[in-house]
C-alpha cells in the first residue's frame, strides 16, 4: 500500500477516534457524576447511589415523567400515521395542486426554530380558545405541538422507505386480484413495518425529550418531565439531574444497541432469503 | 377500483394531512403576523377590527417592526445570532466532514456500527447532552482545571472568547462549543448519507488519469457531495439562528440571541406582539436557507424515484 494510503488510514483513524472521544466525553462524565457523594456535583469524592435513592421519592420529577410518557406515546401514534398519510400523498401522487406548499409545510418543521413553532402554535390556540372555549392549554396542547414536529421525522422516515420499494410488489398483488386496500394491509405495509418502527421510536424520543414547544403550550400543572430538568438546570448543577439522564441514557443505549442489532440481522437474513430466490 | 373510489382515496390520502398542516403550521403563521401588529391588551391582545360608534375600524400598529428593525438591542442580537449560527455550522462542516468522509471510506462491516456510534448521541436527551457541557466547563470540572492549568483559558481569552481566563461559563466559547457539539449529527448523518452511495469508480479513473489523491478529493469528492454539504448545513445554520436551550444553559450576557429575546419578550414581559414581530423578522430572515432546504428535500426525493 502506497504511503499517502497509509498516512491516510490513520489520518482517518485518528480523527474518527477523536470525534468519538469529543461527542462521548460529556455523556460519560454526566453518567459518572452522578454516582458521585458530594454537594458540588462535578467534583468527584466518593461514590454513592443516594441521588438515585432520591429519585425514587421526587414527586415533581415523576409526575413530569407520567405526564411526558403519556404525550409521548400520543404523539408517536398519531405522529406515524400522519406522516405515513403525508408520505403516500408525496410518493403515490406525482402530481397535484398544492405539492410545493404541502411538501413545504411537511419539512419545514425539521428546521423551523422551535421557538416560533411554539409562539405561533400558542397563539393560535389561544385564539381557538377565544373563538371555540377550547382547548384549554396543557396535555392537549403539548401533544398538538409534538404532532407537527413528529410527523415532520415520520415522513421523512416513511417516504425514504417508500421511495425505495419495488412497485412490481404492489402490481403483482393487483394482478393477482387483491383489491387496493388488500393490498396495502398485506403488501405495502408490511415492507414498510421497520419504518413505521423507526418512526414510531424517533418521535417517542422527541417528544419526550422537548422543552421549548413544552414550555409554550404548557399550562397550569402540566409540566413535563424535561420542563422539570430544565428548570433545575438553569439554576445550576443538581445531582438529581445527573441520576435521571443517566437511567435516559442507559435506556436509550439499550434501546438503540437491540434495535440496531435486529435490523441488521434482519437485513441478513433478507439478504440470504433474496439471495436463495434468485438462485432458485 | 372504480375512478370514483380511486378519486376518494386520493382525496383522503392527500387531503387528510394538508389540512392539518393547514391549520396547525399555516394558521399560526398568519396568526402571528395579525398580532404582531395589534396592540397587547391586560390578558391577551386587543382586537384588530372594532366596532365603535357604527363604525368599524382597523387599528394596525406597525410601530412594533420600526421598532424591531431600528432598535440597536433588536438589530444586534439578530445579527449576533446569524454570526453565532454562522460559525456553528462552518464548526461543524469542518469536524463533520472529514467524519463522514472516514465513516464513509471505512470497512464495509463496520460502517453500521460507527453509524449507531454517531446516532447514539443524537438518540438521547438533547437538554441532558447540554446540561452535560454545564458541568464539565464549570469551576473546578475536570474539563475546566484541564484548560486553565495548559493555559488554554488564556489563548481564548486573548481571542475574545472568554471574557477573562478562568471562565469558561456563560461565555461566547461555551456557546458555540455546546452549539456545534449539539448539531455535529445533524452535519454528520447527511454528508455520511451522500458520501456513503458516491461511486467509488470514479476516482479510480481519476487515479487512471494521473491525478493524485489530494486532486481527486477537491476535484471529485468534494463537488460530488455538494448535496449533502448544502443539507447538512441547512439542518444546522437554520435552528441554530432560533436557538433557545443552548444559549440559555451555556450562553451568558456576551451572547445574546434572538431565541432568548423572543421567549423573554413572551414569557417575561408578557408582550405578545413584540414576540411575534420578533418572530416575523426572524422568518423573514432564515426564509432564504429555508428556500434552499426545501428545494434540496424536494430534488432528493426526485432522484430517488
Amino acid at each position: 500500500m502506497s504511503r499517502a494510503a497509509v498516512v491516510n488510514r490513520w489520518f482517518g483513524r485518528g480523527w474518527l477516534s477523536l470525534g468519538y472521544l469529543f461527542l462521548y466525553l460529556p455523556i460519560v462524565t454526566l453518567v459518572l457524576f452522578s454516582f458521585n457523594d458530594s454537594p458540588v456535583p462535578n467534583v468527584w469524592r466518593s461514590f454513592t447511589l443516594k441521588w438515585y435513592a432520591a429519585l425514587a421519592s421526587d414527586g415533581e420529577m415523576l409526575a413530569g415523567l407520567w405526564l411526558s410518557l403519556k404525550i409521548a406515546v400520543l404523539t408517536a401514534c398519531t405522529s406515524v400515521v400522519l406522516g405515513t398519510f403525508a408520505a403516500f400523498a408525496l410518493v403515490k401522487y406525482k402530481r397535484f395542486s398544492g405539492r410545493t406548499l404541502f411538501s413545504g409545510m411537511v419539512s419545514a418543521p425539521l428546521v423551523m426554530p422551535e421557538v416560533i413553532v411554539g409562539l405561533s402554535l400558542l397563539l393560535m390556540l389561544v385564539s381557538m380558545q377565544h373563538w371555540l372555549g377550547f382547548p384549554e392549554r396543557g396535555l392537549l396542547t403539548i401533544w398538538l405541538g409534538h404532532l407537527l414536529l413528529g410527523m415532520a421525522y415520520a415522513t421523512v422516515i416513511v417516504q425514504a422507505r417508500l421511495h425505495d420499494l419495488n412497485p412490481q410488489l404492489e402490481e403483482a398483488a393487483m394482478d393477482l386480484g387483491a383489491r387496493p386496500w388488500q393490498v396495502f394491509t398485506l403488501v405495502t405495509l408490511p415492507m414498510i413495518g421497520q419504518s413505521l418502527l423507526s418512526a414510531w421510536l424517533l418521535t417517542f424520543t422527541l417528544s419526550l425529550d422537548d422543552v421549548v414547544l413544552s414550555q409554550f403550550l404548557s399550562g397550569p400543572g402540566a409540566t413535563t418531565m424535561p420542563l422539570v430538568i430544565f428548570s433545575r438546570a438553569r439554576l445550576g448543577l443538581n445531582p438529581s439531574v445527573n441520576a435521571v439522564a443517566t437511567l435516559i441514557i442507559l435506556l436509550v443505549s439499550i434501546g438503540v444497541i437491540v434495535a440496531s442489532y435486529l435490523i441488521a440481522r434482519r437485513e441478513r437474513i433478507r439478504a440470504i432469503d433474496m439471495a436463495a430466490a434468485a438462485r432458485a | 377500483m372504480s375512478t370514483a373510489q380511486r378519486k376518494a382515496g386520493k382525496l383522503a390520502v392527500i387531503g387528510v394531512p394538508y389540512v392539518w398542516l393547514l391549520i396547525f403550521f399555516l394558521l399560526p403563521f398568519l396568526i402571528i403576523v395579525k398580532i404582531s401588529v395589534s396592540e397587547m391588551g391586560a390578558v391577551s391582545v386587543n382586537d384588530l377590527v372594532t366596532y365603535k360608534d357604527g363604525v368599524l375600524a382597523l387599528s394596525p400598529r406597525l410601530g412594533n417592526y420600526a421598532t424591531v428593525v431600528q432598535d440597536d438591542l433588536y438589530f444586534n442580537t439578530y445579527l449576533s445570532s446569524l454570526k453565532y449560527a454562522a460559525v456553528t455550522t462552518v464548526l461543524c462542516l469542518a469536524i463533520g466532514y472529514p467524519f463522514a468522509y472516514f465513516m464513509a471510506r471505512a470497512r464495509a462491516t463496520v460502517q453500521p456500527a460507527l453509524l449507531m456510534l454517531v446516532m447514539l448521541p443524537f438518540w438521547t436527551s438533547f437538554l441532558l447532552r447540554v446540561y452535560a457541557w454545564k458541568g464539565l466547563l464549570t469551576e473546578h470540572g475536570w474539563l475546566f482545571d484541564l484548560i486553565t492549568a495548559s493555559g488554554l483559558d488564556r489563548l481564548l481569552a486573548a481571542a475574545n472568547l472568554i471574557p477573562a481566563p478562568g471562565q469558561l461559563m456563560n461565555t461566547p466559547f461555551s456557546l458555540v462549543l455546546g452549539m456545534t457539539y449539539m448539531y455535529l449529527p445533524f452535519m454528520i448523518l447527511p454528508l455520511y448519507s451522500n458520501l456513503s452511495k458516491m461511486d467509488l469508480r470514479l476516482l479510480e479513473a481519476a487515479s487512471d488519469l494521473g491525478a493524485t489523491a489530494w486532486v481527486a478529493f477537491w476535484k471529485i469528492t468534494v463537488p460530488l457531495s455538494k448535496a449533502g454539504i448544502i443539507a447538512g448545513s441547512m439542518l444546522v445554520f437554520i435552528p441554530c439562528v432560533g436557538e433557545f436551550v443552548v444559549p440559555e444553559l451555556l450562553g451568558g450576557p456576551q451572547t445574546q440571541m434572538i431565541g432568548r429575546t423572543l421567549w423573554d419578550e413572551f414569557f417575561s414581559n408578557n408582550d405578545w406582539p413584540i414576540a411575534s414581530t420578533v418572530a416575523v423578522v426572524m422568518i423573514l430572515l432564515i426564509i432564504v436557507p429555508l428556500a434552499l432546504f426545501n428545494k434540496y428535500q424536494a430534488e432528493a426525493t426526485e432522484s430517488r424515484s
